[in-house]
């Protein structure tokens, strides 16, 4: 390969609480070239790239970089050596701008004072040449994950890295802005540029990767060109076992047609414009559209999250107003919310705490809390969802991230809710785990419970949904049942236009 | 990279037994410089001493972990001791209703200092500052300035009794707010909430919880237990002062943070505050012992302060592992 080698890993090892979480990983990532990291949730993936970002120090190990060995960087080093990153967790200053954001540590400065002009300009700038349509003077708080995303991916770019590593970049994207990205991380390979590519959406490694490294239990596995592998083959190294199918078989509404359940008319908010639909018993719902075209939105003012304008929403039958969450919940209606660290987590909270907060009360007599029937109920989710964890006990932010979703997922399926809503509820989970979350809709959806799910994964909202509305603009353009779906269809309602 | 190591094993000793550590050199330090540490009328004095910052201290606990403030527990303390009193001797009301009724004020107080806070979202630092100053000018309207003495022996039981002849009733109250305070954080649903809240606020309300209701009740738990201590302390003194306190916000705000508690809410445990909360009681006491200079003291209770809040984020410091 004519290609060099930019940055090489030798026996990287990271040991937290006496726990190997990393164990004696080489790896080496040429110039030009976009290397994949896969793994399953806990994997070790996140861990490896944060060494090489100066985020967190080797317990041993060395990083070379351009034939130069380092013990562990800071993140001062790192960047000076040209080394960007796109973080899973979003480092965000909420009351900040788009702009302020990505100069933070490298003010542009002019005499004394800030040149805001040249920092504006250049901020434009970044988000023309990738094709993003984004006001730089809006504040991170005013601004969706997936938009928050793009300004991660903006600020990586500023940097003239020599290396950039996205860590899940694309889980909280949908189709068009992943394709944005994709065409960004071409050119950036054109110009020389090493490429660290996190994943578990799988279509994507095949799409733009030209290596893939597998890591499990952090141990170092294999690495491989992507023409002499296969999806079947990275699965099975992945998971340690092979996955008979990533979807489940569909399965069919066993309840009567007629049943509806919830029944939204006219619904207003500021950003929704007159949605009506209904919701049927055992039914799973769809929501699709672009980022911004208002799915998150409705499902949040039903679940009184956002102010309502107007607009009547009846639960079997009856007109019910849910103010607050806490009206919604009692009504037997359940939101997992898009951003899990903004909205999801108690972050320096307990494993234990997050999974149960939501329905405490349950698990108590009186004001008390039955610390059994908690126990119980924290040790069945952990398992359910097959939780990789130390103690329950530890804050979650010791969590990896695609389990740290998987924390959000138990505590409002363990609700006891009848009514779900699950807003990007795979959002950073691997295959394996994937499948048994949908296994589990499934058996939801056979117990009579009635499910919106929003996703920007196209096979999962064609594979797991019975009908899907397609939002544009804040309005509900169509409807398209499953046997009649297409991804072509979705994207043609979702982009606006009807025939 | 063995640097980091040696401090991050640091940072987990300090956070296990740090504040022990600093009480049992503090309680060396004063036992050699002061021969009168030990003898039993100071230990009595300092044991009632701590009880009044231990009882706020509960409240203040709260507080904290929901990464609010309450600086107007010293206000509360004088009012609610001096209201007390004067419901006694003026009104001629039975001092255990007076004490009721003096608490229940209290708690009113704490009551508007929450809606402040959550409905017209003024910071609490700025809404427990004004609350400071409002319920003060009450207290001086209340009693003109001037102390009022107490008359009735039972009440004067509260802070000056004995309980199986050896223990001082304040140091009961103490133990006993303590441990209501941890049942409530360890094993309530509503203690579970304060954390919730805590920890982080829009993903607690969109749990369902009413965070705005979490938050009006703890400022009224903190009035509440500010109330009490105030009441006792004038058990104590036998008078209503109304001049007291001016001191105590920090010095609760000291023991509550040197018990681990974090400013920006979410993290502490109660059974530390304790501890903290005893540190600062041999403190006051043990600088009066040796005779230093009130003025000096304040120095060396606002560096300590500062010490306090610093160990309580010292993980932001120097671990950026995360
Ligand atoms: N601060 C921490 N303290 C303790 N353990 C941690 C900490 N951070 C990560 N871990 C553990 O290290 C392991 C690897 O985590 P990592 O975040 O690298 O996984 P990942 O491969 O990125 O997974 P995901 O696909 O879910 O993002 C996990 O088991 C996690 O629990
Ligand atoms: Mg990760």
């Amino acid at each position: 390969m004519a290609n060099s080698i930019f940055l090489a890993t030798k026996e990287l090892t990271k040991i937290y609480d006496s726990i190997t979480v990393l164990q004696g990983v080489s790896i080496d990532f040429y110039k030009g070239e976009v290397h994949a990291l896969i793994g399953e949730n806990g994997a070790g993936k996140s861990t490896l790239c944060k060494m090489l970002s100066g985020a967190i120090s080797p317990a041993s190990g060395q990083i070379v970089i351009e034939g130069q060995a380092y013990d562990g960087l800071n993140p001062e080093e790192s960047k000076k050596l040209g080394v960007g990153m796109v973080y899973q967790e979003f480092n965000l200053v909420a009351e900040l701008s788009v702009y302020e954001n990505m100069f933070i540590g490298k003010e542009l400065k002019k005499g004394a004072f800030l040149d805001k002009k040249e920092m504006i300009r250049r901020a434009k700038e970044v988000f023309e040449n990738m094709g993003v349509e984004l006001d730089v003077m809006k504040t991170i708080s005013q601004l969706s994950v997936a938009y928050c995303q793009l300004v991660e991916i903006a600020k990586a770019l500023l940097e003239n890295s020599k290396l950039i590593i996205f860590d899940e970049p694309t889980a909280p994207l949908t189709n068009n802005e992943v394709d944005v990205l994709f065409e960004i991380i071409h050119r950036l390979k054109e110009q020389g540029i090493a490429i660290v590519y996190i994943s578990h959406r799988m279509d994507e490694i095949f799409n733009i990767c030209d290596k893939v490294t597998v890591l499990r239990d952090g141990q170092y596995i294999t690495t491989q060109t992507i023409e002499e592998t296969s999806r079947e083959e990275l699965i099975r190294l992945m998971i340690g076992r092979e996955l008979s199918s990533e979807f489940p078989e569909r399965v069919e509404n066993i309840y009567k047609d007629d049943e509806i359940i919830m029944e939204v008319e006219n619904l207003n908010t500021s950003k929704i414009h007159d949605i009506s639909f209904q919701l049927k018993k055992g039914e799973i719902l769809g929501l699709s559209g672009l980022v911004g075209s208002g799915r998150s939105e409705i499902v949040r003012a039903i679940f009184g999250a956002d102010r309502i304008k107007s607009g009547d929403i009846k639960i079997n039958g009856e007109k019910v107003t849910m103010k607050t969450p806490q009206d919604a919940i009692k009504k037997g209606v359940a939101l997992l919310p898009e951003d899990r660290k903004r909205e999801g987590l108690m972050l320096n909270q307990s494993i234990k705490l997050n999974m149960t907060i939501t329905f405490i009360d349950k698990l108590a007599k009186g004001p008390f809390v039955n610390k059994k029937m908690e126990q119980d109920s924290v040790e069945k989710s952990v398992k359910l969802l097959s939780v990789k964890l130390a103690s329950v006990e530890n804050p979650i932010s010791s969590l990896s991230g695609g389990n740290q979703q998987k924390v959000v997922l138990a505590k409002w399926i363990s609700t006891g809710c009848d009514i779900l809503f699950f807003d990007e509820p795979t959002r950073g989970i691997d295959v394996g785990a994937k499948k048994e979350i949908y296994d589990f809709l499934f058996r939801l959806k056979n117990e009579g419970k009635s499910i919106i799910i929003i996703s920007s994964e196209m096979p999962e909202i064609l594979g797991l949904c019975d009908r899907i509305l397609v939002m544009y603009e804040g309005k509900m353009m169509g409807e398209l049942d499953a046997k009649e779906a297409t991804q072509e269809k979705i994207l043609t309602l979702a982009s606006g236009i009807t025939e | 990279m063995t640097k980091k190591k040696d401090i991050s094993t640091f940072i987990t000793a300090y956070q296990k037994f740090g504040i022990l550590v600093i009480l049992i050199v503090e309680i060396i330090i004063f036992a050699i410089l002061s021969d009168k540490f030990f003898a039993t009328n100071n230990l009595m004095l300092v044991g009632r001493q701590i009880s009044f910052f231990g009882m706020s201290a509960v409240g203040m606990t709260m507080v904290l972990l929901l990464g609010e403030i309450d600086i107007s527990v010293g206000s509360i303390l004088a009012f609610s001791g001096c209201l007390a009193v004067k419901l006694m001797e003026e009104g001629g009301i039975n001092p255990f209703i007076a004490c009721v009724i003096a608490v229940g004020i209290s708690v009113l107080f704490g009551f508007l200092t929450g809606v402040f806070v959550t409905r017209f979202q003024i910071p609490s630092l700025i809404a427990t500052l004004a609350m400071q100053q409002i319920i003060k000018g009450c207290t001086y309207l209340l009693t003109g300035g001037i102390p009022i003495r107490a008359s009735s022996e039972g009440f004067k039981f509260f802070g000056q009794g004995f309980v199986f002849g050896v223990v001082p009733t304040p140091i009961l109250f103490m133990i006993a707010l303590f441990i209501i305070g941890f049942v409530v954080l360890h094993s309530t649903c509503f203690g579970r909430r304060i954390y919730a809240v805590g920890g982080n606020n829009e993903a607690a309300r969109l749990s369902g919880i009413k965070t705005n209701k979490v938050r009006i009740i703890v400022f009224m738990i903190s009035a509440a237990t500010a109330g009490i201590a105030g009441i006792i302390m004038a058990s104590r003194m036998g008078t209503g002062q109304p001049s007291v306190g001016t001191d105590f916000a920090m010095d609760v705000l000291t023991a509550t943070v040197l018990g681990g508690v974090m400013l920006t809410g979410g993290k502490g445990k109660i059974l530390n505050v304790f501890i903290g909360a005893i540190i600062i009681g041999i403190l006051t006491n043990g600088l009066v012992l040796l005779d230093v200079l009130e003025y000096w003291q304040w120095i060396v209770k606002g560096f300590v302060f500062l010490f306090a809040v610093a160990m309580s984020n010292i993980e932001l410091f120097f671990n950026k592992d995360k």
